[in-house]
């Protein structure tokens, strides 16, 4: 469809070919993909781990798993899917594919360090996979607290290296993205003609990059602590446990803002696209973002009410975490808001979107029953908890992750999936989760703890019907991805703008050549003016 | 935008030099973790810590801190002599700046040795056998001037690489980045040796 030869045809360094061109390139764009092609590897890996844990729990007693096992499972679940997968997804995947596109540029800053950072993140994978055959997983579940964490006898020194490995790599790109888009935006855009993904990744770097090193000083600690036993940590050497979490929340709370924030930044970009209206709060989003990040950060202490923290922390800590849910509500208004009186066209990217808003508002809300310190003491630490945190990390996230998923694959493959298939697929997953999730809120409301390979019979109808849902959503999930690998099967059709979007990934062929953009981009004064696209699209028969 | 990295014509020493101040910011953070730590155990522990840097030779601290401050200066000289174009001066420093890291870690050797002989050590007897408090000082000693030992040897080892590309012309008048940032680095090793050094050598 174009004369240009996308930076598929196009090798950078060009002297490379083959495998080589992959493994040794310094386009972001392929570093994009081989950073997708490895985090849908863990993600799919972890989903059926997930599913296994799940399914030991439908039915009482032992059924799948040996307890043993089942703790090892849920441990590597957890720390694949938020090393692996949650923290990478966005950032790694489409903040690199995306953020140089978007703000007008050829490539980040730091090319070569930005192939370093996947090499980095490939090796912790690899270490993580070691730990597995050598002296068997760690059982200790992904936060490794003290004293279980050192005195185990597990192989926690080898998964701590690899997360502290995969740490060093999403630092990297935090780096690398906050100089990129200092140092190269389009000299015409402004700030506040950037993107609002743009922008989300510019809040989630800086949180990438200020809290990663307290874990990795955190996880390194822990081994020291078992090879040297300084007793740091141990009570019976004037050590406190308590610190061990304070200091591991400190980075990983405002982790979980690492998570979401450029989830939010995909679906500021795909309402208004799909509303033909200009996003409504530009700037309070931004704004909301610098200050999810600023206050996430100071909210650690709430997964510690019942640790034996003194009183006053707890009240400040849970004063500070209600704070933090006003950013992230003023997002949720403003994208309703967008879709007031908007033109709307369904597609897939906005159905997930439209899931992800319903989801992570659930995800939101019941974040303030854990947060609030009452009732937090009778549910923390039950299943109420491990239902909150999948809407948000994954009903939020993970949505998210989907809805990019399918917004940009026409730009990043040139290929359109089949939407009806996709469309099918999205309400598995949606009435999947939905039905799986829901249950473990009243589960956890009755007191069933996390973390644990049986319950009490009160429980069984609960865990049954979770199981189920799971199963719908296992389903739903292998059917989005094989939707989106049979598009290969077909020749490039995409068209530069599927969509109607306004961002400049839109004003370059599909996929993009090598330096992006084959004429100068021309950048808005407002990055989400769509009187171009209507007119455009009102010319133009319905549909794509 | 045809190309702004790929133009060997044009490079951008200033975006370069933002990316090193990021990554010395996570740096700092790293050891805040164990300022932290020495925080909580130093309020919890005030006479341990006290009788603790008593026994830390203070003549080695000194000496240290002066070696490190040496090292730094000639670090700036080296960047310095580079953007005059003289080379020579500029390799000299670099090779003092290295021969300073080189004799602290010396130091840190004997001094070390000797508390080990001492049966000051982590998950020694002594220590064991002592005050709750004695055991943090001595094992937040450990771990904090280890891990900066852990640090200078890196910042030597970029010193040496700045070395290799000064000696090769590599780095030039107008294309000094790399030294320049190996200099930030090593100037923040020696600034958290200056945080170091009170905590546990002048505390009393």
């Amino acid at each position: 469809m174009d004369v240009v030869k996308s930076f598929f045809e196009t090798p950078s360094p060009a002297r490379y070919t083959g495998i080589g061109s992959w493994l040794l390139t310094t386009d972001h764009k392929r570093i994009g993909l081989m950073y997708l092609a490895a985090i849908l590897f863990w993600f799919l890996l972890a989903v059926l781990i997930g599913g296994l844990i799940r399914f030991e729990l439908m039915f009482p007693g032992e059924t799948l798993l040996s307890a043993k096992l089942y703790n090892s499972a849920f441990t590597l679940h957890g720390v694949i899917m938020i090393f692996l997968f949650i923290i990478p997804a966005l950032p790694a995947v489409f903040g690199n594919f995306f953020l140089p596109i978007q703000i007008g540029t050829d490539d980040v800053f730091f090319p070569k360090l930005n192939l370093l950072s996947w090499y980095l993140y490939m090796l912790g994978g690899v270490i993580a996979i070691l730990s597995l055959f050598s002296d068997g997983f760690p059982d200790t579940g992904w936060t490794f607290y003290v004293p279980f964490s050192i005195s185990t006898n597990t192989n926690v020194s080898t998964a701590v290296f690899a997360a502290f490995v995969l740490g060093f790599a999403s630092m990297l790109t935090g780096l690398n993205f906050i100089t990129t888009i200092h140092r190269m935006r389009h000299p015409k855009m402004g700030w506040m003609q950037m993107p609002l993904f743009a922008w989300s990744l510019y809040a989630t770097s800086w949180v990438q990059l200020l809290a990663t090193p307290i874990v990795s000083i955190t996880l390194v600690l822990v081994m020291v602590e078992r090879y040297f036993n300084v007793g740091l940590f141990d009570p019976a050497k004037g050590g406190d446990p308590i610190l061990y979490q304070h200091l591991f929340w400190m980075y990983s709370h405002p982790a979980v803002y690492i998570m979401i924030l450029p989830g939010m930044g995909v679906i500021s970009e795909i309402i208004p696209v799909f509303a033909r209206k200009s996003i409504f709060g530009y700037k309070a989003i931004v704004v909301s973002s610098m200050a999810i990040a600023v206050a996430g950060s100071l909210v650690w202490a709430h997964h510690m009410y019942t640790s034996g923290m003194s009183d006053t922390a707890v009240f400040v800590f849970s004063l500070l975490t209600f704070v933090v849910a006003i950013p992230s509500a003023i997002k949720v208004f403003s994208w309703v808001a967008t879709l007031y009186k908007g033109a709307i066209e369904m597609s897939p990217p906005l159905f997930l979107s439209l899931c992800f808003i319903y989801l992570f508002s659930v995800g939101g809300l019941t974040g303030l029953v854990v947060g609030a310190a009452g009732t937090d003491i009778h549910v923390h630490d039950t299943h109420f908890v491990v239902s909150h945190f999948h809407f948000t990390m994954f009903g939020g996230t993970g949505f998210a992750f989907f809805a990019a998923l399918h917004y940009w694959w026409p730009k990043m493959f040139g290929r359109m999936y089949n939407f009806k298939r996709a469309y099918i697929a999205s309400v598995l997953v949606t009435g999947g989760f939905v039905f799986h999730y829901v249950p473990m809120f009243i589960l956890g409301l009755q007191g069933m703890p996390r973390r644990y390979y049986d319950y009490l019979p009160q429980y069984a109808n609960g865990n049954f019907l979770a199981g189920f849902g799971a199963l719908f959503m296992i389903v739903g999930i292998f059917m989005m991805m094989a939707n989106l690998l049979v598009s290969f099967r077909k020749e490039r059709d995409a068209l530069a703008d599927p969509w109607g979007g306004v961002t400049l990934e839109w004003m370059t062929p599909s996929p993009p050549p090598l330096h992006n953009f084959v004429i100068e981009p021309v950048v808005l004064d407002y990055p989400y003016d769509f009187s171009g696209v209507i007119e455009k699209f009102a010319k133009k028969p319905k549909g794509v | 935008m045809i190309s702004q990295v790929n133009d060997p014509g044009k490079t951008d020493e200033a975006g370069k030099k933002l990316g090193m101040w990021l990554f010395l910011y996570t740096e700092i953070i790293l050891f805040g973790g164990l300022f932290v730590l020495y925080a909580v155990y130093l309020t919890r522990y005030p006479n341990e810590f006290i009788e603790g840097g008593k026994e830390l030779s203070r003549m080695f601290g000194v000496i240290n801190t002066v070696i490190l401050l040496i090292s730094s200066f000639a670090v700036a000289a080296a960047i310095t002599a580079v953007q005059k174009g003289q080379r020579k001066i500029a390799l000299w420093a670099i090779g003092g700046a290295l021969g300073c890291g080189g004799i602290f870690l010396v130091n840190k050797y004997f001094e070390w040795g000797h508390k080990i002989a001492l049966g000051i050590y982590p998950n020694s007897d002594r220590l064991l056998d002592g005050p709750d408090g004695q055991n943090m000082f001595f094992g937040l000693y450990y771990v904090i001037t280890g891990l900066h030992g852990l640090h200078i040897v890196i910042g030597m080892t970029f010193l040496a690489v700045s070395f290799g590309f000064v000696l090769a012309g590599q780095v030039t008048a107008k294309r000094f980045a790399l030294l320049e940032n190996a200099g930030l680095y090593w100037h923040l090793v020696d600034l958290i040796w200056i945080f170091v050094f009170p905590l546990f050598y002048l505390i009393i």
